[in-house]
């Protein structure tokens, strides 16, 4: 899963004199990836080393004169580019010191923008759409430029490309609310002019991002009703007919972002990878209105990846190097680093083991919910009936039983289509309302809600906080149950929670039947004879423990003698918790995670629970290392693998704390043998592929026709 | 010891017929077996299943069963014929019709005096075996339908017949049938197929045992004619049954390529009884089982596949020695190739036909592994279609590649060939005395032709531009019967050398055309034999994998042979497992002896000191792997060469290069009709 890491400032802003401006015109990578060199609207151009957050030169121009393009560095000479007044071409060096002294041309026409990239050649796009690359255009400055663009088209974005070592320049341009793209290759140049297709009338694209994959350059654009288009042009397809009639470029809705009130005034979105977008600007799905916020989303599933509220002003500036986002905010220039990994469904839904395909169907995917809650609106204000709009409200204000009896009515009507949305805003209403009246609780409606499976985490996150808070466990079972997308620290502080309940507590709950019923057989189970699985069995362990310790010290020697007793009468493994607690705590186990993000909440763990949690995950082990196979069909119950992880995961988060605890002592042996069993079955089963790879490689044999003449040597 | 430019050659397909019917004689230990294109061969399982005898077959004769009755041996096919062989001159002795249609099976009583017959049209025809032939004495009461399989009970008064959907049983005496015991057909879609009871085997005991087409082998009583036991044992046909000498185990084949053994023991440890209990099945075959032998330590099979494989029961014998090894003889024991050094050709016999190959040209050099580009293909030159419906025997390329000769049972014929413009002429003429020719063989200067005849003689023919003139005849003083089945000449023309089944080798001066000498009778019958070009030492390599070199001016073993002799072969040399079927010198060096077998080939180089019983025998990889300096204390005189499998011949052309006649077995296996469907894992 993607995530935003902790950004950090880079420099402060001079605001320009209308508060739109951040002051910064343009970022551009340097020699690499820790160097930017930042352009500001005014005079001046500055060099930063990024991850010591400080400038290492800066070059002014002179009082009167402006920077009208982003300072550019071409690798190739190591010289910065830069365009004042629109006409004069600067050319420096690291080493120079004054701007002034260094090298100026002026050319004939005003330049747009210099673009230039890591081992490209610097090109020079003029306002009227002409392209040069800059050493030519150097070698005859005051040549004649032509004029591409109609009357009244401008240039509102560019940005150049190399595609299979050619270089392109791209360029969008709009007139009288049109908007096309250009797309023109260098060497042999040709030209190419495609129309945007019309959003809503007045609307134009806030902002675009382009990239090139797989032969195609793929163009992303924001509109200020927060769709994010994305068109695909093949880049072998160009050519031949140059000049000719704009075609219209077919385009691919991506994301159609919550834009809370109104439009989008100051937005960016940026691809960052093939899957996954940077969108500054736009308001966080479940953090109201404001838009000052960055998240990443991806763009398969369309499922928010990660957010960031991001303090001040934001400018709807963006720009992203070597896995950094570069942003303008309030008065600085924060730098951000993220990560988006690659992603898969089921990455992107967190690691599921257990009813993978149940569950992603019934996800809900925030991007389309947030199109569905519009289309829904449409649809019910088009047919009205006294319903949905009617009940939301009245959960507003209405006491806790007429709230429920309403809602189950609700729930109960068959005619209800859209019963995703309806019931997401459903139960944010009333996680929203219980939050704030710590009279207000519905455990039955929300049950309910949750019941539908047709909620997820990110719909309203704050629902399984709110049952934890209430101590509604059974409301938490069913949570970590059905949703597919409860983030690591969230099913942390379940466990967390759940743990340090006292066993009276919890057999106090009624909780889900089946997966009791399970816990319920499991303990109650008459030990069955010694079976193995995965190569590890009880006994053997016994004896490996007294053999692998030999020559340690006094306590272990200590273990190995109590180890050398129980191994005559192998124990029967005791359930250290009680049954409802050991339910919940299976919930837990059920749970998708990614490790990454697991391991730091797990940290939070006092270590008496870490121990108690550890010895239920050994009887765990233990239980099904001697049945054949306890887990039932059709019953929740976690997998051996799936205990084996979270054994692995908890010690590595307690490792040093548990190593000085005494009474984790015999606890850590055992899994240590554990651990020791499946390692060689690993060997053992490497092995064997060894030797069946081998038998491959022998039957590799030379064929020999029907006839060859060969040389043999005899000794 | 060099570099050895090798001419591989994998062209001759070469592809045996099917095996149809074998029979085991306990007494003489001899197999005889049959093959689909008519083909008998005799092995000798005494004496390392060497491949004795071959009487090559007929267009057209389909023989379908066979018998032996003491040393004589019939057989009898779907032309309806009974025939019986004639094992000195390897032909049929004579035939008989039986007047019945096709022969299905065919047996005779322990006596031996009676052979019956069973005919397609519902007879089973009784013939009295007299001394030079057979006479026809009765029928049997005659049945609807053809009697497929049939078996005499060893008293000699009831006979079992194995029919459609049926058994019958006869009294022997009055030829009456007694019992009528109704084999179950199939169940599904075969239901209403009839069921072929394939095969029958009377036990002294009055039990019947059958193998039908439906997959069963079932246990009746002959007495009372009832149903004892069914074993389903395939989901296809069970086509052949045999039963051990002393009735205690009974092998079944199917047509999956299973052998299935039963065993008469108690079932259980403590119960008297004993039953017929399944015990073992061996997979040895791909295709289906038509033949089985049961000898007293080994079941023996062939079918479909063409390999005779014999498979030691581990109860019977030693485990882990030479005698538990099972073995596949795929290849004839005998030479198919014929090579001619000069002229740089290559004969090969089928068993219709034979062609003549020129083998390529490579100018290049290379180093040891490496493949030569072929400037010249190999090219086939001539196809000759043998004439008549008789199968070739034998056949010889002169040295010079201007003759060929080839021998059917009744025929020989000699024919001239030329290159320049290839053509072919038959040499008309040629004198009566030349009628038979077990063994074919040119003398090196390729003046005359030598073909044994009857009684271990040899017919001596003179060859020139004009005429085929008959010189003499040369034969043995032993009186021996049998035939040749090995000749060579020595490359002065001086020397004859001469090895028959009973294994004697006679050695003949052609200058003086008599008989110079008789090697010492050795035990083991000869496999291959060769006279040294300039020493005039004979080399014999007997079926036991034993050599022996034999001074032909001092009319004894050489120094070099009583050396080997006391030091002994190799334990690995000796448990090789297919015969050495050709020795030939090398003309470089004189101390190099050539010879090969399936497996390898070897050069033998007598000036090197003989492996001793701890040293590496095949040690080519070790001393590849030893600097120069250090190889020569490392070597030994068995430079084993296993580059090369299923080898059908090494030759040694005049230029020094070798000719390597492969027939890999998976291009065999690739010539069989498919195998019949069965279940496999995931298919």
């Amino acid at each position: 899963m993607a995530a935003l890491y902790e950004g950090y400032t880079l420099c402060g802003l001079v605001p320009g004199q209308t508060l739109t401006n951040s002051g910064i015109q343009g970022i551009e990578a340097e020699r690499d990836s820790d160097h930017v060199v930042v352009t500001d609207s005014t005079r001046s151009v500055t060099l930063y080393k990024v991850s010591d957050q400080k400038p290492l030169s800066s070059w002014t121009v002179k009082q009167g004169q402006t920077l009208t393009c982003p300072a550019v560095y071409n690798s190739q000479t190591e010289e910065y580019v830069v365009v004042s007044d629109n006409k004069v071409i600067r050319i420096w060096k690291d080493e120079d010191i004054l701007l002034d002294k260094a090298f100026k041309a002026t050319v004939s026409s005003d330049v747009w923008r210099v673009h230039c990239l890591p081992g490209g050649e610097p090109v020079v796009l003029f306002q009227r759409g002409a392209v040069r690359l800059l050493d030519s255009l150097l070698s005859a400055p005051q040549q004649p430029i032509e004029e591409v663009l109609a009357q009244e088209e401008a240039i509102r974005w560019s940005t150049n490309i190399v595609a299979d070592s050619q270089q392109f320049v791209i360029f969008t341009t709009e007139q009288k609310g049109d908007s096309f793209l250009y797309l023109h290759r260098l060497n042999p140049n040709t030209l190419q002019r495609y129309r945007l297709e019309r959003e809503e009338p007045g609307l134009s694209p806030l902002s675009f991002s382009a990239s090139y994959r797989d032969k195609h350059i793929c163009l992303l654009y924001l509109y200020p009703n927060g769709h994010v288009y994305q068109s695909v042009v093949s880049v072998r397809g160009l050519g031949g007919d140059e000049g000719a009639q704009a075609l219209p470029l077919p385009r691919s809705l991506l994301l159609g972002l919550p834009v809370g009130e109104g439009l989008l005034e100051a937005a960016s979105a940026q691809l960052l990878d093939e899957a996954h977008v940077a969108v500054v600007g736009v308001p966080h799905p479940s953090a109201g209105a404001g838009k000052d916020f960055l998240c990443i989303w991806n763009t398969n599933f369309q499922t928010l990846q990660a957010g960031k509220e991001m303090a001040g002003k934001i400018y709807g500036q963006l720009w992203t190097f070597s896995n950094k986002l570069f942003i303008p905010h309030g008065k600085t220039l924060s730098v951000i680093p993220y990560e988006c990994p690659k992603s898969s469904l089921a990455s992107a839904l967190g690691k599921l083991n257990n009813g993978f395909i149940n569950i992603s169907v019934n996800v809900i995917i925030y991007g389309f919910f947030s199109l569905l809650t519009q289309r829904t609106n449409r649809k019910t204000q088009s047919a009205p009936s006294l319903t949905v709009d009617q009940v939301l409200d009245f959960t507003k204000t209405a006491p806790v039983e007429e709230v429920q009896r309403e809602v189950e009515g609700l729930l109960s009507r068959a005619d209800i289509q859209d019963l995703q949305p309806l019931v997401g805003q459903l139960a944010s209403m009333l996680v929203s309302r219980s939050l704030a009246d710590p009279a207000f609780y519905t455990p039955s409606t929300l049950a309910q809600l949750v019941h539908t499976q047709s909620l997820c985490h990110s719909v309203c996150p704050d629902l399984v906080l709110l049952a934890l808070e209430r101590r509604d466990f059974f409301l938490c079972q069913l949570c970590l149950q059905f949703f597919p997308d409860i983030p690591e620290a969230v099913t942390c502080a379940c466990l967390k929670a759940f743990i340090s309940m006292p066993d009276t507590e919890a057999e106090k709950l009624s909780l889900e039947p089946d997966s009791v019923s399970f816990m319920e057989t499991l303990i109650a189970r008459e030990r069955a004879p010694v079976g193995l699985q995965n190569g590890f069995s009880s006994t053997s362990t016994d004896q490996d423990c007294s053999d692998a310790l030999g020559g340690g010290g006094r306590v272990v020697i200590k273990t190995g003698e109590e180890d050398k007793e129980k191994s005559s009468t192998p124990p029967e493994p005791i359930c250290p918790v009680g049954l409802h607690k050991a339910v919940l705590l299976n919930e837990v186990l059920l749970t998708a995670y990614s490790d990454t993000f697991l391991l730091p909440h797990l940290k939070d763990l006092s270590s008496q629970h870490v121990v108690l949690f550890l010895q239920y995950l050994q009887f765990l082990y233990l239980k099904y290392s001697q049945d054949a196979s306890p887990q039932m069909h059709g019953l929740r119950s976690p997998s051996l693998t799936q205990i084996m992880d979270w054994v692995c995961m908890v010690l590595d988060a307690h490792f040093t704390v548990l190593v000085m605890t005494p009474e984790a002592k015999g606890l850590l042996v055992n899994l240590h043998s554990f651990v020791k069993s499946q390692v060689r079955l690993v060997s053992e089963l490497g092995k064997i592929e060894g030797s069946l790879q081998e038998l491959n490689k022998m039957k590799v044999k030379k064929d020999v026709g029907q006839y060859s003449i060969e040389i043999i040597e005899l000794f | 010891m060099g570099e050895f430019k090798v001419h591989r050659v994998r062209f001759f397909d070469y592809m045996p017929s099917a095996i149809r019917a074998m029979a085991f004689n306990s007494h003489t230990e001899r197999l005889a077996l049959v093959r689909a294109d008519g083909a008998l061969e005799i092995f000798n399982f005494a004496d390392h299943y060497f491949q004795e005898k071959v009487i090559p077959g007929q267009d057209g004769r389909a023989v379908e069963a066979l018998c032996w009755v003491g040393q004589r041996l019939f057989s009898a096919g779907l032309n309806g014929e009974i025939t019986e062989y004639d094992l000195e001159n390897l032909r049929p002795r004579y035939t008989v019709e039986a007047y019945g249609g096709p022969i299905w099976t065919i047996g005779s009583n322990k006596q031996g005096t009676l052979l019956m017959v069973g005919c397609e049209d519902g007879t089973v025809k009784m013939f009295e075996i007299l001394k030079e032939r057979i006479q026809f004495q009765r029928n049997l009461e005659r049945q609807k339908g053809r009697i497929v399989s049939l078996s005499w009970h060893p008293s000699g008064t009831l006979i079992a017949a194995g029919m459609m959907d049926m058994i019958r049983i006869f009294n022997a005496e009055t030829g009456h049938a007694t019992h009528r015991m109704l084999v179950e057909r199939g169940v599904g879609a075969s239901k209403s197929r009839e069921v072929v009871v394939w095969s029958v085997a009377f036990l002294s005991d009055y039990t019947i045992i059958s193998g039908d087409s439906a997959g069963k082998v079932q246990i009746w009583d002959g007495l009372t004619g009832t149903l004892v036991r069914t074993h389903l044992v395939t989901k296809w046909d069970v086509l052949c049954l045999s039963v051990s000498q002393d009735e205690s185990s009974l092998i079944a084949g199917t047509s999956e390529g299973t052998v299935v053994q039963f065993q008469f023991i108690s079932s259980t440890v403590d119960q008297q009884e004993e039953e017929w209990v399944r015990t073992r099945t061996f997979k040895n075959h791909s295709h289906d089982v038509r033949a089985l032998a049961h000898t007293e330590t080994a079941v023996v099979s062939g079918g479909m596949d063409t390999q005779l494989v014999v498979r030691p029961l581990l109860d019977k014998v030693e485990k882990n020695t030479q005698e538990s090894a099972m073995r596949k003889i795929a290849l004839p024991h005998r030479s198919l190739v014929c090579c001619a050094k000069k002229a740089g050709l290559l004969l090969f016999q089928f068993p219709d036909h034979l062609e003549v190959w020129r083998v390529g040209e490579s100018d290049g050099h290379g180093k040891p592994g490496d493949s030569l580009p072929v400037k010249r293909k190999p090219e086939k030159l001539i196809q000759l279609k043998g004439k008549g419906g008789d199968h070739i025997y034998s056949s010889a390329l002169s040295p010079c590649g201007e003759w060929l000769a080839y021998s059917t049972v009744s025929s020989v014929r000699l024919y001239r060939l030329q290159y320049n413009n290839i053509s072919i002429t038959k040499v008309s003429k040629l004198p009566k005395d030349l009628c038979l020719g077990h063994q074919l063989c040119f003398s090196s200067d390729s003046t005359k032709l030598f073909a044994s005849s009857r009684h271990s003689s040899v017919i001596v023919v003179a060859l020139n531009q004009l005429e085929c003139k008959y010189l003499h005849t040369l034969k043995p003083k032993s009186g021996s019967r049998q035939p040749v089945h090995l000749l060579c000449t020595s490359e002065d023309g001086k020397w004859l050398a001469t090895a028959n089944t009973d294994c004697e080798i006679h050695v003949y001066d052609l200058h003086k055309r008599k008989l110079h000498c008789t090697v010492p009778i050795y035990s083991s019958c000869p496999t291959a034999i060769a006279i040294h070009p300039t020493t005039s030492h004979l080399v014999v390599v007997h079926a036991d994998q034993q050599i022996f070199e034999y001074s032909l001016v001092q009319k004894e073993y050489t120094e070099w042979s009583r050396k080997l002799q006391k030091q002994g072969l190799h334990s690995l040399w000796l448990e090789r497992d297919t015969p050495v079927t050709h020795v030939t010198f090398s003309l470089k060096n004189p101390a190099h002896i050539i010879l090969h077998d399936m497996f390898m080939f070897c050069i033998i180089d007598q000036s090197l000191p003989l492996p001793e019983s701890k040293t590496l025998l095949y040690n080519q990889m070790t001393l590849r792997s030893l600097p120069e300096q250090e190889r020569i204390r490392h070597s030994h005189a068995f430079k084993i060469c296993k580059n090369f499998k299923h080898v059908m011949c090494v030759s040694l052309l005049e230029d020094h290069s070798l000719v390597v006649v492969e027939r890999p077995l998976l291009d065999m296996m690739s010539q069989l009709p498919a195998p019949v469907r069965q279940k496999k894992f995931a298919t």
